[in-house]
């Protein structure tokens, strides 16, 4: 549905802004919770921290960054067509650079969280 | 409006709190832009969490007024950011008490949030110099 329905990448870029946000504030949730416990009960942090550093933690660390990176590349593209309306011309051309930057400071990001798990 | 920013939302012609709002938005969003990616990658790329204990956080990460600040305003940022994003998620899809409902939870959940990352940035003692 989301590929089909009016298709473009306007769109989608939208539907990904609007997930990528919420799953964002879910996280700050429980971030601010966790190092809530840091203060209140260091014995029951330092248990969740385990999680944190494990495996399926890091997955959700890589899959967190990827969700604020997109948000904030595709966040400088709404504000600079806000800024300018003429640029709104060259909407998909601004994606698609968006989706270049991701890629290439992404990976590697994401090769240093995993590096760890992978042991290297 | 045959040209629209196609991700966007619109700027509210109607001024008020729904414009500051909107303006909010994109202020908030460029102070996150740095402030958030900073956070992540001093948690991700140059710290690792394996080393991010409850001891360490107090005696080493927040042993700086600065870092507290930084981490401070990032919390008042996230949560007004996140807090106004949500909410103009939620008058897309609620509405009447339903709408009521969800937005009272939401402004309750924004302040306990931000009321409890205040409480533990500012109540942990600083142990400079140790």
């Amino acid at each position: 549905m989301l590929l089909r329905y009016r298709g473009s990448e306007g769109m989608v870029a939208w539907a990904f802004h609007r997930i990528s946000g919420i799953a964002i504030w879910l996280f700050v949730l429980l971030h601010v919770l966790d190092i809530y416990l840091a203060g209140g009960n260091p014995n029951v942090y330092d248990d969740i921290l385990k999680f944190y550093a494990s495996t399926p933690g890091r997955i959700m660390e890589v899959l967190l960054g990827a969700a604020l990176l997109y948000h904030a590349l595709n966040g400088i593209r709404i504000m600079l067509m806000d800024l300018w309306p003429s640029l709104t011309a060259y909407h998909k051309q601004m994606w698609y650079a968006n989706w270049a930057i991701f890629v290439g400071l992404g990976l590697p990001g994401a090769f240093i969280i995993m590096r760890p798990a992978l042991g290297l | 409006m045959a040209l629209y920013s196609r991700s966007g939302r619109p700027r509210p012609q109607s001024g008020g709190f729904e414009l500051a709002a909107w303006y909010f938005m994109r202020l908030s969003g460029v102070a996150l832009f740095a402030l958030a990616l900073v956070h992540f990658s001093l948690q991700h790329f140059v710290f690792d969490p394996s080393q991010q204990t409850s001891t360490w956080i107090f005696n080493q990460r927040w042993n700086s007024l600065f870092w507290r600040g930084f981490d401070w305003l990032l919390l008042m940022m996230v949560v007004l950011h996140g807090f106004l994003g949500l909410r103009t998620v939620t008058m897309d899809y609620l509405k009447g008490g339903r709408r009521t409902l969800a937005l009272a939870t939401l402004y309750l959940v924004g302040a306990v949030i931000f009321v409890m990352g205040t409480i533990v940035v500012m109540s942990v003692p600083l142990p400079l110099g140790k």
